[in-house]
């Protein structure tokens, strides 16, 4: 048995997800999500929990979790820059825009400050190419990025 | 081809609220879907579909109307309409316009398909980074239903239609058809073999039609103008208009919808604006980063299938990346090689293996340290992985090593030809296995 469990709202919100397909598997990827939300990041408890939901063995979990580069299987900090290094930033610059938001959080890719307020990772095309350089910071798509938009923006964030 | 052809989807991106039903039906929107309903069979909307010349528009080109003729018709089992949303081919953001702007003409095209193929359910795979897309599809999805536009007896008749919002996660492999599939069915996203070709065994074992958002999205003014129209817009065997994505080094990035077969030209230096500061045009990628590279005097090419094909490129995506004279050709084939590496998926050897290794000596050619030899041995890599792996991400990855070391050979010769910036020739050191 694991030894994490959803809270009722979860819960239900699991079901809802169940619903929308043939397959129980099927619920893997939107799964994965929620309990992000829940429980911040995925550990090898909750691996094992959601593979308890799915029916399915924990290293079928384990497998997504690992292939796929959105989901956390550490914490990751409260403001999370995903910067793009695809050609169409690279050719707008984005090396020198990455040098200076990794210089302003002294942080390299993939890592998270101690305070746990960032996480910095260099990712792939985000496909916002019209906007280059530019970066995902949680939710949001920000654009055009110059060090002094990225100054501004750390600012902001205080 | 008319001198001006009406655009079709682009004015919604400057509409107020075009994501809205009621934005959507002001301009027309949600005509064609009942008219079809009420007075067409399905085979109707697939014979206009094939006239229309409507190709694939995510990047392969395959007849839309002929994949939906695939679908068996006896076939006891659920049938399954799956919308691929997961754009994640370098210097392509087309459907992320679509999808925030004409949010509803994405819903009635997916509506027809759906008919056509007699789905009652549809999947909308959108890439894991396009939350707010998702976000706004799921809204107004629900709108739609409250309307009584989507779930059990839509607009009134007897046909039941769904859509479930589905969620990527990260994985460029994804946006492959068979990957896809196996992602939504909630597996780790490694291509399948084919055949079974998806049409007759494709998600959850049963009968599936994966189509691109921006195809579906031409599907309503199909039905409305009439599929003539249509292919009328484009050139021959290339119907319709299109979405182009233009980044890189140009005045004005942004997609442009414009008919199949505008001069590359014509859409850099008008749409696009032009070159930065006077600079001189170096290179064009015509249909994001795996389509082959043209060099200037080669963009007179018509943006078409069969125009591109034939000068030995493609049209891809039409995701146009424009580099200009200060661009280092090197580096850009390593950001290119570097993405394929990252995303491949690990499960043919020639792409998993090749793309490291061709991403190490890239890497060393610009750091200084190249030797002569790994041109040839690049070369070699790109041979051996093209043609031999399941998924064409194998080919995607090669044929930017092609076709950079065949067009800009001097500029890597160049680079290996001199250690550290010292002129000092380095001897080749490494055999040549060829």
């Amino acid at each position: 048995m694991s030894k994490v469990t959803f809270s009722p709202e979860a819960k239900n919100q699991f079901e809802e997800i169940l619903s929308r397909y043939p397959e129980k598997r099927a619920a893997m990827l939107p799964t994965l999500y929620l309990a992000e939300k829940e429980f911040g990041y995925i550990s090898p408890e909750v691996e094992v929990y959601i593979g308890e939901l799915l029916e399915v063995p924990p290293v079928k979990v384990r497998e997504v979790l690992t292939f796929y580069t959105l989901f956390a299987s550490k914490p990751r900090g409260k403001y999370h820059f995903q910067i793009c290094r695809g050609l169409s930033c690279d050719l707008r610059g984005c090396t020198k825009i990455i040098e200076h938001l990794a210089g302003k959080l002294d942080l390299k890719s993939e890592e998270t400050s101690t305070d746990m307020k960032y996480t910095l990772t260099e990712v792939e095309c985000l496909g916002a190419c019209e906007t280059a350089p530019m970066m995902q910071v949680n939710e949001d798509y920000q654009g055009h990025l110059t060090p002094v938009k990225i100054d501004k923006m750390l600012k902001d964030l205080k | 081809m008319p001198a001006m052809a009406e655009k079709i989807i682009s004015p919604f991106f400057d509409i107020k609220n075009s994501h809205t039903i009621d934005v959507y039906e002001k301009h027309g929107g949600y005509q064609a879907i009942q008219d079809v309903l009420r007075n067409k069979t399905p085979q109707d909307v697939i014979d206009a579909v094939l006239q229309a010349n409507l190709r694939g528009l995510g990047g392969a080109g395959f007849p839309a109307g002929r994949k939906w003729s695939f679908i068996p018709k006896d076939s006891p089992k659920p049938k399954y309409l799956v919308v691929n949303a997961d754009e994640s081919e370098p210097g392509t953001f087309k459907d992320r316009y679509i999808m925030d702007n004409y949010t509803h003409g994405l819903f009635e095209g997916i509506m027809l398909a759906a008919y056509a193929i007699g789905c009652h359910k549809a999947f909308i795979y959108i890439r894991g980074e396009y939350i707010r897309q998702a976000e706004n599809l799921v809204e107004q999805r629900d709108a739609a239903r409250a309307r009584g536009y989507l779930g059990k007896g839509i607009f009134g008749t007897d046909y039941d239609l769904d859509i479930v919002v589905h969620r990527g996660a990260g994985a460029y492999i994804c946006g492959e058809e068979t990957a896809l599939l196996e992602s939504l069915e909630g597996k780790k996203g490694w291509p399948r073999m084919k055949p079974p070709f998806p049409a007759i065994e494709g998600a959850f074992k049963c009968p599936t039609i994966v189509n691109n958002v921006e195809t579906l999205s031409y599907v309503p003014s199909i039905m409305t103008k009439g599929p003539e129209w249509f292919a009328n817009i484009g050139s021959e065997r290339n119907g319709g208009m299109r979405l182009y994505s233009v980044s890189g080094l140009v005045k004005k990035p942004g997609v442009y919808e414009l008919p199949l077969g505008t001069p590359l030209r014509e859409i850099i230096y008008e749409h696009a604006g032009g070159l930065l500061d006077g600079r001189e045009l170096k290179a064009v990628i015509p249909g994001g980063s795996s389509s082959p590279i043209l060099t200037p005097d080669e963009i007179d090419v018509k943006m078409d299938y069969d125009s591109l094909a034939a000068i030995g490129s493609m049209l891809g995506s039409a995701g146009i990346i424009v580099m200009d004279e200060t661009v280092d050709i090197v580096r850009s084939l390593y950001v290119v090689t570097r993405f394929y590496h990252h995303e491949s998926c690990g499960q043919c050897t020639p792409c998993r293996e090749g793309t490291g290794w061709a991403e190490k000596i890239l890497k060393r050619i610009l750091d200084g340290d190249g030797v002569p030899q790994d041109i040839k041995t690049l070369e070699s890599i790109g041979n051996h992985i093209i043609g031999n792996t399941i998924c064409p991400l194998g080919d995607a990855a090669s044929m930017p090593l092609q076709s950079y070391l065949k067009k800009f050979r001097h500029e890597f010769e160049a680079r290996v030809a001199s250690k550290n910036g010292t002129g000092q020739v380095v001897e080749e050191t490494v055999e040549d296995w060829n």
